[in-house]
């Protein structure tokens, strides 16, 4: 999971290209300098990590290290078309062609295969930072990328929760590996845990989380000041640099410009919105052409994303902070999966659903149908489900995929005589 | 008894586990399924209820569990559900679904959405960072809840003896396994793949006290025998459950003996024992952070291969010439491991075959080619 890609090539906007807004340009550049600084720590001989995309950034924000985020510089792989042969050429090192194609693009590069991305090239790693509450994919995709480059694993595990509510145990039970990863990474930065620092990175974060938070929530107006796929766009900033404050500044400015917008009457949205949906899952990174084309044919605007509750998160304390992380997209039960989902539907207004089943993503995947039966049943919206992958083109059809978004159109159109007869 | 008899009584357990739970309800007892991997047994016997094996089958065809799984689901989890939506499994008064892999971190909402009120449904996370004192807590405090959850369902609460008393009899009944697969190989002749297959598979059905008991007696008259002089190849197997008769019976067409092996529902969750004095609930969980080697768990020493290395220094110490790799189709953990078992294999200089397999094959075809090519290989070393 976990989000990302500021390429032209992730940004299905309208032809002509527009120049992209300052806020935008902002936040492309956030991204931008974290890959550079990692460069830069590397020529310095200062050690760099690999982090999955949910591992505490605070830690090593605190203490000053240089992180890149596969999952991050997976997807800009998989936009701007290198996938599908970085996929192949894990395969060719024994990788199945089942396994979650983030990590087999990201096994590629660890074992120093090297992307026709450019921006998204980055340094071997000297640490691996492994949080899996995402997926358990990460551990032995980390396990692996530690082998591959000899270097320590920083493991924090996150178990599954069967409840809405994060037991202490669960808190104790991270703070703990919180506590010893502090220690670990101390070693290998070189520097001293600053409890002041650490208050700042935190104060970055949630500052960055409420602008993220109120950039989504522009979502809720009818029609919306944007295009929803944007939010994919705009997850790379909460991803590799939620601790900094150039991200917090720039999703403020985007939230400015949205604001602007909402007054004007305009939207970013490059055609007329008629309906609403929320798109389920990651995009097909890959197909992205292909994925807003139906879309944009038939008036469709993503209008929720469940990223944004899932991603906009505030804490207070250390302990908070380990609460936080139990609530990731795939760790939670399927009350508060469907609760996150049914809640940006009704706040952002949907029409319908529009379900991605990821190939690459097994723990998303897992309880989609129910899912899909309770959206259906709570909110009264058709729901349409269809197969692609984040990252491998092989697993997406797109004459489907249209069939799909047509079924989808029609059933929200009839809804919506519907209503409008009862009203009449 | 005489080792045939016995066998036979393995066999027949192992190929009928409905009559095993038929008769273990008509003898008044509860029982609960249980789910791979690592779930704590032990409290289930300690509660005086059956603990029953919930492994997919090798007979079933997903069918009702569409409903809720994605097609890219391993078939051993879709099966499990198959099982308890079909009306297999409805004399289970509970089941208990550890959450170790990707597939299983959902399945068990689907497990407990699809039960609802028609049996327990009884959860449990494995910590992966298990061997510090805070995993250690966690697991207690998880295993602490399938304890409350069971003494719900008997009414009353498991004593610490109890649990103690389990331990005891979970130990001595996977030290009597462990034996078992050692005289296994010892006696190939006389415990062909698909009978050493069915020994195992049958402590998924019984109580531990009267299989072990079974099995004690077994093993007792296997170490009569001499060892015996086997005159066709040995391999060790891995994976994540190689059960299917049929599958073996190309083994055995092969002559081919299974000298040891790597396979979850097999050997590797009968490696470790637990401490059999003190806090049972700690003690329980000290045996899961011991567990070590298995492609489910996270090993802190990542960088280096140890697990690989470990399967190849076994099959060098059983005698093995090779490993036949049964790659369950959509099983991430196996799949994410398997260039570094390669890795680890091929320095050893032991040659391998990976085998796609999943519990819906109805077709032997391609794997009887695969295994007689190998075998054949494995003769001239
Ligand atoms: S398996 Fe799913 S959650 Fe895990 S990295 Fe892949 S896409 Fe993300
Ligand atoms: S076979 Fe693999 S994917 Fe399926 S339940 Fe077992 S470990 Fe999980």
């Amino acid at each position: 999971m976990a989000e990302t890609e500021k390429t032209t090539a992730a940004a299905p906007a309208a032809k002509p290209k527009k120049e992209a807004s300052p806020a935008t340009k902002a936040l492309r550049k956030v991204v931008s300098d974290v890959y550079a600084a990692a460069w830069t720590a590397k020529e310095q001989g200062r050690p760099i990590g690999w982090s999955s995309s949910k591992f505490p950034a605070e830690i090593a924000e605190t203490l000053g290290l240089a992180v890149v985020y596969p999952e991050n510089q997976a997807a800009g792989i998989a936009a701007q078309h290198d996938g599908e042969r970085m996929c192949q050429i894990a395969e060719e090192m024994g990788f199945d062609a089942d396994i979650c194609g983030y990590a087999r693009i990201s096994l590629a590069c660890a074992n120093g295969a090297i992307t026709t991305n450019e921006g998204r090239r980055v340094p071997r790693p000297d640490f691996v930072l492994c949080c899996n509450n995402i997926c358990n994919c990460m551990t032995k995709w980390y396990e692996n990328i530690a082998r591959m480059n000899n270097c320590p694993l920083i493991m924090i595990d996150v178990p599954y929760n069967n409840h809405v509510e994060v037991d202490d145990s669960y808190v104790q039970y991270i703070r703990g590996q919180f506590d010893d990863a502090i220690v670990q990474l101390e070693k290998i930065s070189g520097n001293k845990w600053d409890e002041e620092k650490f208050k700042q990175v935190c104060a970055n974060a949630n500052r960055t989380a409420k602008a993220w938070l109120k950039v989504c929530d522009y979502l809720q107006y009818k029609p919306a000041p944007m295009s929803g796929f944007d939010l994919f766009n705009h997850m790379a900033d909460v991803v590799t640099a939620r601790c900094k404050v150039e991200a917090a500044e720039a999703f403020e400015l985007l939230a400015e410009e949205l604001e602007e917008h909402v007054k004007n009457g305009t939207s970013t949205l490059p055609f007329p919105e008629q309906y609403r949906v929320m798109f389920e899952g990651i995009p097909c990174w890959p197909d992205l052409k292909a994925l807003f084309k139906p879309l944009k044919g038939n008036g469709v605007n993503v209008t929720a994303v469940v990223y944004a509750p899932a991603f906009g998160f505030v804490y207070d304390d250390m302990d908070s902070l380990c609460r936080a992380y139990c609530k990731a997209p795939n760790s939670v039960c399927i009350e508060q999966g469907v609760d996150w989902r049914e809640g940006i539907c009704r706040d952002n207004k949907v029409d319908g659903v529009l379900v991605h089943y990821n190939r690459s993503c097994k723990p998303w995947s897992g309880y989609m149908a129910e899912m899909q039966r309770r959206f259906t049943k709570d909110l009264g919206v058709p729901c349409a489900g269809f197969d692609g992958d984040q990252a491998d083109p092989r697993n997406f059809n797109a004459a489907q995929y249209e069939t799909r978004v047509q079924g989808l159109v029609e059933a929200m159109e009839q809804n919506k005589l519907a209503k409008e007869a009862k009203a009449q | 008894m005489s080792i045939e008899v016995l066998l036979n009584e393995f066999k027949e357990i192992a190929a009928n586990p409905a009559k095993q739970l038929n008769d273990c309800k008509a003898a008044g007892k509860k029982a609960i399924g249980v789910l791979p991997y690592f779930a704590p047994e032990e409290l289930v016997y300690a509660a005086g209820m059956m603990p029953f094996g919930i492994w997919g089958s090798n007979t079933k065809t997903i069918n009702r569990s569409k409903e809720y799984c994605a097609t890219f689901y391993c078939t051993i989890a879709q099966l499990a559900l198959e099982m308890l939506l079909d009306g297999t499994m409805d004399q289970l008064d509970g089941i208990i679904t550890p959450t170790i892999c990707d597939t299983l971190r959902p399945m068990s909402q689907n497990f407990r959405v699809s039960m609802g009120d028609k049996m327990k449904v009884i959860f449990l996370a494995h910590p992966q960072n298990r061997a510090k004192e805070y995993g250690i807590t966690f697991c207690m405090k998880q295993y602490g809840n399938i304890r409350k959850e069971l003494e719900e369902l008997k009414g009353s609460p498991i004593s610490d003896e109890a649990i103690l008393d389990a331990i005891k009899v979970y130990n001595k009944s996977r030290a009597a396994r462990r034996k078992f697969v050692k005289l296994a190989n010892e006696h190939c002749d006389v415990i062909t793949p698909i009978k050493r297959s069915a020994v195992l598979k049958a402590s998924y059905f019984m109580m531990k006290d009267v299989y072990t008991e079974k099995l004690e007696a077994l093993n007792a008259e296997l170490e009569k025998l001499p060892v015996c002089n086997w005159k066709g190849v040995k391999v060790v197997t891995s994976g994540i459950i190689c059960d299917n008769p049929k599958l073996l019976q190309i083994f055995e067409d092969n002559n081919i003996a299974i000298a040891a092996d790597d396979v979850a529902h097999e050997s590797r969750m009968i490696r470790v024992d637990a401490p059999e004095e003190g806090d049972p609930m700690r003690a329980l969980a000290q045996q899961f952070a011991m567990q070590d080697y298995d492609v489910l768990l996270y090993d802190p020493a990542s960088e280096q291969n140890r697990r690989a290395e470990f399967v190849a220094q076994m099959v060098k110490d059983s005698g093995a010439q090779g490993l036949v790799l049964f790659m369950q189709q959509f099983c991430d953990p196996e799949e994410m491991e398997y260039p570094s078992f390669k890795k680890a294999l091929d320095e050893a200089d032991i040659p391998h075959i990976k085998l796609g397999v999943d519990q819906q094959m109805r077709d032997f075809g391609q794997a009887s080619t695969a295994i007689q090519a190998f075998a054949d290989v494995l003769s001239t070393r």
